[in-house]
């Protein structure tokens, strides 16, 4: 079977945000950059699916230099090898990026694709879902529970949806995930891992090349930090008066009960 | 210039709060652009659409088959697709929701549009939309503009206030007959949660617990004041690593960002992760003992004590203060 992952690099979630002086973007320098945290779960499907079925698992990333790092821990965790798509020069919005990680996709003819089902950077939640359908393919998001099929050629899979409940899924590949945290168990990078992953194939492409007539359709300004919220009244006294005050305090000063 | 469109969402054919909100904020939007509101609600067994004409719709469109008695993507996004093609809106909105997150995202590349998540809030500039949005968990906010067509956007929940201005009237609700088309993954089973509570993406107020809590046991406590206040339980990171509760429960950078009317974190530090999944609430209570926590930096109102104390006593007061 051949496997897909997709992951991203974005900032570790300690980073304290700072904004750039002309609102254009967020400050980059001296951010520790880390696998998105939902992809390290896309990563530990990919590889317990090719324990099951056999196959190669193969790590895309796009975005500039620095994402090899995060390939090669993809790498050193057991995946085949990797392709980092450059994007240096071409300003992609969630669609651009879509195009050309579908592109990418469609030369490699993935049987499934794994992917976390949102980045923690801009929040966006679109890219996972417009590859699927730049592919045609079906995709299932927020997956906590995926059971490959005897025949290796669909699965059984559980989504997370509001209040506690899920949705139980029959796919048929090729198709389209987004991992949710509880799906697996990442594992570690070994040091044999570490050691392998370093003459692992790892192909270098260029976002240009795969891009074809795809335009941003969207563009992000005014970058800014959220109002500081004030800290506020500190209840002083007895448990029990404190508790009636807060009350009291919710449902008439702030009318919110 | 073409209209405004609804994605509207409804839970067992009741239309649901979050579309009322939307289409009232749609509602301003439209005077500034000479546009109307219409909504498309799909599903079975769809509800009273007309009432949404009470909150600014002109127009209801209901695509209303048993296919897509259950949600599933392709369905619903041919059946969108398939409407938009004929009715060709210049702006089309929806919820960032289970069901929003899932769908606009297909629908916008299938029609070529630009996209907004999870926006807090919309404006019209120079007759097009502008959505302001959070990035890192609301570390940042930004500002979207769109150089597509067709613009779309999907607003967090309670970002918006329903607004029935006007009394009594009625939507044109126009039936549609649009096939949901092949489907690929088809939905086999749905495993109904313990709680009838909404999502925490969607309530308006939220109960949350820390590593303080000590065990799953003790949630009960929490459990116990949120079933007074209609409240749904949050936890932190900390909590649901520890196994106190599950991972659909938490809230922040890495879990659910929330924007509840009050938030209550109960024994909950406020690591900068979860503070970011919750800065947007209106009203923010803590109840730490530690009166250093980072929390009563942020927090509307803060009591310094035990949870273990604080917590029944305010599920008393509040019984007695609800019952008046």
């Amino acid at each position: 079977m051949k496997i897909g992952v997709l992951i991203k690099q974005v900032p570790d979630t300690e980073t304290k945000i700072r904004v750039k002086a002309d609102a254009s973007g967020i400050e980059v320098d001296g951010i520790k950059y880390i696998i998105n945290p939902y992809d390290e779960y896309a990563v530990e499907e990919g590889l317990k699916t090719k324990e099951k079925a056999g196959g190669e698992v193969v790590v895309l990333s796009l975005g500039p230099a620095r994402c090899v790092e995060a390939i090669r821990t993809a790498l050193a965790m057991g995946a085949d090898r990797g392709i980092h798509i450059d994007d240096a020069g071409i300003p992609a919005d969630s669609y651009v990026a879509a195009k050309i990680l579908a592109n990418a996709c469609k030369n490699e003819n993935f049987d499934v694709i794994f992917c976390g089902k949102q980045a923690i950077d801009d929040d966006a939640v679109q890219v996972v879902q417009m590859v699927a359908e730049f592919l045609n393919v079906p995709q299932v998001m927020i997956v906590e529970k995926i059971e490959l099929k005897a025949d290796k050629k669909g699965a059984e899979v559980h989504r997370r949806i509001g209040g506690g409940a899920k949705e139980v899924y029959d796919v048929d590949f090729p198709a389209v995930f987004g991992c949710e945290k509880g799906l697996n168990t990442p594992r570690y990078a070994s040091l044999p891992g570490i050691m392998k992953a370093k003459t692992k194939p790892l192909a270098a492409l260029k976002a240009g090349d795969l891009i074809g007539e795809a335009k941003p359709k969207t563009a992000n300004v005014n970058f800014r930090l959220p109002p500081e919220r004030k800290a506020g009244k500190i209840l002083q006294g007895e448990p029990d008066q404190v508790a009636k005050e807060l009350v009291k305090l919710l449902r008439e000063e702030a009318k919110v009960i | 210039m073409g209209n405004i469109l609804i994605i509207g969402e409804h839970q067992d054919g009741k239309v649901k709060k979050v579309t009322q909100e939307l289409v009232s904020k749609a509602a301003e939007l439209a005077l500034k652009i000479g546009a109307e509101v219409d909504v498309v609600l799909f599903g079975h067994g769809i509800q009273n659409p007309g009432e949404l004409g009470q909150f600014g719709a002109k127009k209801v469109y209901v695509v209303d088959t048993p296919k897509l008695q259950n949600y599933n993507t392709e369905g619903a996004t041919k059946v969108v697709a398939d409407l938009v093609g004929e009715v060709k809106p210049s702006v089309i909105l929806g919820t960032a929701s289970t069901l929003g997150k899932d769908l606009l995202p297909r629908l916008a590349a299938r029609l070529g549009a630009g996209l907004a998540s999870d926006c807090t809030d919309l404006k019209i500039q120079d007759g097009k939309l502008l959505a302001t949005r959070p990035i890192y968990a609301g570390k940042a906010f930004v500002d979207v503009t769109f150089e597509s067509e067709i613009q779309m956007a999907s607003a967090r929940p309670n970002s918006f206030v329903a607004k029935a201005a006007n009394a009594g009237a009625s939507a044109e609700v126009v039936a549609k007959d649009i096939d949901p088309g092949t489907l690929r993954a088809v939905m086999k089973e749905i495993v109904k949660g313990k709680s009838d509570k909404a999502d925490l993406t969607e309530a308006s107020i939220i109960v949350s617990g820390g590593r303080a809590l000590k065990s799953a046991d003790n949630f009960k406590i929490l459990n116990d004041l949120a079933d007074v206040i209609g409240a749904t339980v949050g936890a932190s990171r900390a909590a649901v690593d520890s196994g106190y509760a599950t991972h659909d429960m938490q809230v922040g950078q890495t879990g659910k960002v929330v924007n509840p009317s009050l938030y209550i974190a109960c024994g909950i530090s406020g690591a900068i992760q979860h503070l970011a999944g919750m800065r947007t609430s209106k009203v923010i209570v803590a109840i730490n003992k530690d009166a250093e926590a980072p929390i009563f930096t942020k927090a509307d109102y803060g009591i310094v004590g035990d949870l273990f104390q604080v917590v029944p006593l305010l599920t008393e007061e509040f019984k007695k203060a609800l019952k008046e």
